[in-house]
């Protein structure tokens, strides 16, 4: 019997821990960047599974879309000699290029610190600054710039309160991704909470890539650069020939 | 209409990248300049990182450069003699200028040198064609003015190597020409331009080479040592961008077009007057950037995966 009320125990914590789970998808689970790409919009959607009754209040919900990380370098002007120069910089080995979160109530209030930490959550923890502070004495400053300046360009976007939970079960979130988007393999979470807790997170990819003549230009630039460079020569020759020929006809 | 560029990885408006091309078209073909003096400072202006805006500057002028050259070619306005020796001038300082801009690009200082390269050589010519075509506008307003005499001698009639120059008329030794040639090359690699604006003056003054082979020449050799700027590029650093460079290409030769029949129309002292205005203009404006304190401090540079 002892067998049984291990299991019957398993089960019951199973549950309990499972009480609450996300099932979510993707609009599109593919983007492609084509010549005249001018950014995406991708809609998150899903719906909280329940073994038990519903609890008073409704869960909450964060949608995050997280871009390649790649190692980003920050740098710092400075006034040298009257003109104003680079002189230092810090070396952030991993950042996002692109990074969205959607939630259904301000970060603060839904997401505890430690949940933050162990997740990876907010655009703070997203970014990875190791070793970092040996290259400038305030590397903090340069974390901060780099959020600030991709939250400028639009790579970096917080959407608090946009994700909206339909009869506490059924959710939405909306994410617009930039017409500057670079390639590369998103992954897109759904996190759901209680009480700054994380029950269950649902991960997807997106795979973003550059197609057609786009695809075609950037992988010949980087794989055969004579040849592209060659080509690149060849089209502005004939372009130079082409119009001194063509208005050469129209003179006449 | 927007326009993914896929080596710049940015997305812009082609109609502004038309409108940009013909516009410096337009000053090109009155002026009889490449305009990658113009075109550079202006991709980066609207957001193109600096090292794809240098590169793909080079390839948009080898553009104009070939539309350009085929008038003068016809016309038998150009010295192929002169060409090639500055040519091998030219290839060599345009090997060097890749490297010193590959090894800048690393220190993260290539907008830097780009701009302080703008500043001092704009500044520079851009006060001297002032001077000189005000002083001409003025000589012009009074009768029986002194024409410059036809052969005048200058250091260069004294160094060794001499060359025939036939269609030039010249009897001088290859020093000087391979010289204006190495430093031209440079710029051509460091500053994505013909270098026009400097070969030209060059040529009359350093040179002594007679007016009208002067342009033909020089656009004959800024192809070849753009074109080997531009492959350089996109051999060291993969930065030249070809749906850019066609965007500009495309609404640079229209705009050329219209711009030599608006120049036929002007004097040359009042367009070599606009000329300086103009590129004096762009040295100020750039000068002051690097001057005046910017309002953000930071930049950010993605390390790319190759």
């Amino acid at each position: 019997m002892r067998w049984l009320a291990l299991v019957s125990m398993l089960l019951v914590a199973g549950v309990q821990a499972q009480a609450e789970q996300v099932v979510a998808g993707l609009s599109q689970s593919r983007v492609a960047i084509t010549a005249n790409f001018d950014g995406s919009e991708i809609m998150i959607y899903g719906a909280v599974a329940r073994e038990a009754p519903m609890p008073e209040t409704p869960p909450n919900v964060i949608v995050t879309i997280e871009g390649p990380a790649v190692p980003v370098t920050v740098r710092r002007k400075s006034r040298e000699v009257g003109i104003w120069i680079n002189t230092s910089s810090v070396r952030i080995s991993r950042a996002p290029a692109f990074y969205a979160i959607a939630t259904t109530g301000p970060l603060a209030d839904i997401l505890s610190d430690t949940e933050d930490v162990r997740h990876k959550i907010s655009i703070n923890r997203a970014i990875r600054a190791v070793g970092a502070a040996t290259q400038a004495d305030d590397s903090p400053a340069f974390t901060d710039a780099l959020i600030r300046l991709q939250k400028g360009l639009g790579n970096y976007l917080t959407a608090e309160g946009s994700v909206v939970i339909d009869q506490g079960t059924l959710f939405r979130a909306d994410v617009v991704l930039p017409a500057n988007l670079t390639e590369g393999l998103f992954r897109a979470r759904i996190f759901l909470l209680r009480d700054g807790e994380v029950l269950d997170v649902q991960e997807t990819l997106i795979d973003v890539h550059k197609d057609g003549i786009e695809r075609f230009l950037h992988r010949l630039a980087f794989n055969n650069p004579v040849i592209y460079g060659l080509l690149a020569l060849v089209i502005a020759a004939l372009a130079g020939w082409g119009a001194s020929a063509a208005f050469g006809v129209l003179r006449r | 209409m927007q326009l993914y560029l896929p080596i710049a990885e940015v997305s812009v408006n082609a109609f502004l990248l038309l409108g940009l091309g013909g516009m410096v078209g337009v000053l090109s073909g009155m002026f009889g300049v490449g305009g990658g003096f113009l075109i550079t400072p202006l991709l980066m202006f609207i957001g193109i990182p600096p090292a794809v805006a240098v590169a793909t500057g080079a390839n948009q002028v080898v553009a104009s450069s070939v539309s350009g050259v085929l008038a003068h070619v016809k016309r038998r306005t150009v010295d192929f003699r002169m060409g090639l020796v500055l040519l091998a001038g030219g290839m060599f300082g345009s090997g060097a200028g890749i490297i010193v801009f590959d090894w800048m690009r690393r220190m993260g200082q290539v907008e830097l040198m780009v701009q302080l390269s703008y500043v001092v050589f704009l500044g520079l010519i851009g006060i001297m064609m002032f001077q000189e075509s005000l002083r001409a506008i003025t000589r012009a307003g009074k009768p029986g003015a002194v024409p410059r005499r036809a052969h005048q001698h200058y250091l260069v009639h004294h160094l060794p190597l001499k060359m025939k120059f036939r269609t030039s008329g010249l009897y001088i030794s290859v020093i000087p020409p391979v010289a204006v040639g190495a430093s031209v090359g440079f710029l051509a690699a460091i500053m994505g331009v013909g270098g026009g604006f400097i070969m030209v003056p060059a040529m009359i003054y350093l040179l002594g080479m007679p007016t009208k082979v002067v342009i033909g020449t020089s656009l004959f050799q800024i192809i070849f040592v753009t074109a080997f700027t531009t492959l350089m590029h996109a051999v060291t650093a993969y930065s030249v961008d070809i749906l850019l460079a066609v965007v500009l290409i495309v609404g640079g030769v229209i705009g050329a077009q219209i711009g030599t029949q608006i120049g036929m129309k002007l004097k040359a002292e009042q367009l070599r007057i606009l000329l300086a205005i103009l590129v004096l203009a762009v040295a100020v404006k750039i000068g002051l950037d690097l001057v005046l304190r910017p309002d953000e401090l930071f930049s950010i540079s993605a390390g790319r995966l190759p």
